[in-house]
């Protein structure tokens, strides 16, 4: 399937600072047609769509708006995640870069749909770059009448990776560190200040818009039978044409990495980042969906001169510092499989290693309080299937 | 350094402005000083230890004195794989300090920090608010020079 461009349709076209260029190209028709709807009708389409969250969980995003809408509550609050922080993404970026707007129409649906009326956009310290082009954003919105219903406030977070996981993120606009909320109660019923609350990621409110103004059988046309839509990923490491591609759902990996972003040689593939699964180059036409590999859309590929333990030691120390530190599993587990990666990366593996990681594995698979911690195995189990071979060849010979 | 949370009214801070307000202080004062927590936790009616809690967290707040400009090297993989040592080394020898440490004068601190968003352009850093991609170890120098 060839490129598709749904969410980035008006990246590179539209002028970034004005607002007048993005009315030109139907911008906020869709919000005009969603006001003039029941908030429940916009959940329903949303719903019928099949989008689901594009920040790496995949939850329905129809569900957990209606969740919200009927959750009882004075205050209501949508939160859009900017705060992309997973290793290897900057499609985000790239979007409130080159269309704000389409996202200031998003939210403000989210809002109308919800009954939020008020929003918090959680930008990340790294992007401060951007915080003048999106204010100007939603002034000029503002300015066109298009925000009566909600308030849009932007919040910055001070760097910090588990800032991205909702949970912690709302910690974070709340004033206090970033730490992750033991669930239920969910952000929906019971979020923001406790308050019913949706946290959706950029990418996933860069589609609101397209679904509301062209219908959810149009979306629905597109992907997987679990997996409609579109998916914008990024795309990094040893590749020709490092960048960001927007393909239809259930595209294969290949299609992506070698037709597109122009790799040669490739050993592997990590989709989803830093806890992203590892595909080693003889499985590259596995398709990316939410059925099969998907996570955020980060995608980093490594030739074969790389060597696997260093790059999943490099990660493994990589988690360790950025866990939030609240639950043991996560806190412990990481720096202790960091610790074992970092003998084999050494050549001073144990045999016993293998059986520990293992076991470590499970415990914070199981047992950690959110995605950090109980995805954090994930790179390390892929290469163990994938690349044994490199493992065993890195215990110590006594 | 924003335009966030300015029209707080000092009298009415709230808890809930506690990162908020810690982000301001630190882009006055350039980093958050003993004085500062305390100060900020009697004004809110939070422990001192609540304040330190939060300054301490976030790898953009500092409670050690900064340079004026700060230097954040990516670290994270996509640029590694871009040679992003080879950056940290330019940088170490062109103002002659380790990651972690100021220099004498003021002028720069000097860090490694995690994934900035900028894999495309790897390897990556930034410095203060601005992100540089590309780069190699001879384009340090010039970039430097911009920052007094």
């Amino acid at each position: 399937m060839p490129e598709k461009r749904v969410v980035l349709a008006n990246c590179g076209v539209i002028d970034p600072e004005d607002v007048a260029s993005y009315i030109e190209r139907d911008g906020f028709k869709a919000l005009k047609k969603a006001l003039k709807l029941p908030g429940e009708q916009v959940v329903e389409e949303i719903k019928a769509s099949g989008l689901r969250g594009r920040g790496g969980a995949g939850f329905p995003c129809g569900l957990k708006w209606d969740l919200a809408r009927k959750a009882q509550g004075d205050e209501k609050y949508v939160i859009c995640n900017a705060d992309e922080g997973e290793v290897g993404t900057f499609k985000d970026r790239y979007i409130l870069e080159n269309d704000p707007f389409s996202l200031v129409e998003g939210i403000a649906i989210a809002g109308h749909a919800t009954g939020a009326n008020k929003a918090y956009i959680y930008l990340r310290a790294e992007y401060h770059f951007l915080l003048d082009l999106l204010e100007k954003a939603i002034a000029q919105a503002k300015k066109k009448g298009f925000l009566k219903h909600l308030d849009i406030e932007i919040r910055q977070g001070a760097g910090a990776y588990v800032c991205g996981e909702e949970s912690a993120l709302m910690d974070s606009i709340e004033g206090k560190r970033g730490e992750v909320r033991y669930r239920p109660p969910f952000p929906p019923t019971k979020g923001l200040w406790g308050k019913p609350t949706i946290i959706n990621n950029v990418e996933t409110l860069m589609n609101i818009p397209r679904i509301v103004l062209k219908g959810a059988k149009w979306f629905g046309g597109m992907g997987t039978e679990r997996s409609k839509g579109t998916k914008v990923f990024s795309v990094s490491g040893d590749v020709a044409k490092p960048g960001v591609y927007e393909l239809v759902l259930g595209s294969s990996l290949k299609e992506l990495v070698e037709d597109l972003a122009l790799a040669k040689k490739v050993q592997a593939v990590q989709v989803g980042g830093a806890t992203g699964r590892i595909i080693p180059g003889d499985m590259l036409d596995t398709p990316l969906s939410f059925e099969t590999i998907l996570g955020a859309g980060a995608v980093t590929v490594f030739n074969e001169s790389r060597d696997m333990i260093d790059i999943v030691h490099r990660t493994l120390e990589f988690l360790a510092e950025e866990s939030c530190g609240k639950c043991a599993p996560c806190r412990e587990g990481t720096e202790a499989m960091a610790g074992i990666l970092e003998r084999f990366s050494k050549g001073e593996g144990l045999e016993k290693d293998i059986t520990v990681l293992g076991e470590l594995a499970d415990t914070m698979m199981l047992a950690s309080m959110c995605g950090l911690g109980q995805a954090a195995p994930i790179p390390v189990m892929d290469s163990l299937q994938h690349f044994r071979g490199a493992y065993d060849n890195r215990i110590r010979q006594s | 350094m924003s335009k966030i949370g300015e029209g707080t009214n000092p009298q009415s801070q709230e808890k809930r402005d506690l990162l908020v307000l810690l982000e301001r202080a630190q882009s006055r004062s350039g980093y958050l000083s003993k004085r500062t927590i305390a100060e900020l936790a009697e004004s809110l009616g939070l422990s001192i230890g609540e304040v330190y809690g939060v300054a301490s967290f976030y790898s953009f707040l500092s409670i050690k004195p900064q340079g004026r400009n700060v230097i954040r090297i990516c670290k994270s993989l996509p640029c590694y794989l871009k040679n992003a040592q080879t950056i940290i080394e330019g940088v170490r020898k062109e103002i002659g300090i380790n990651p972690g440490e100021t220099t004498a004068d003021g002028r720069f601190s000097f860090e490694l920090t995690n994934c900035i968003g900028a894999c495309d352009k790897a390897p990556a850093m930034m410095v203060n608010d601005d992100v540089h991609g590309d780069l190699t170890p001879k384009k340090i120098s010039k970039i430097l020079q911009a920052y007094k």
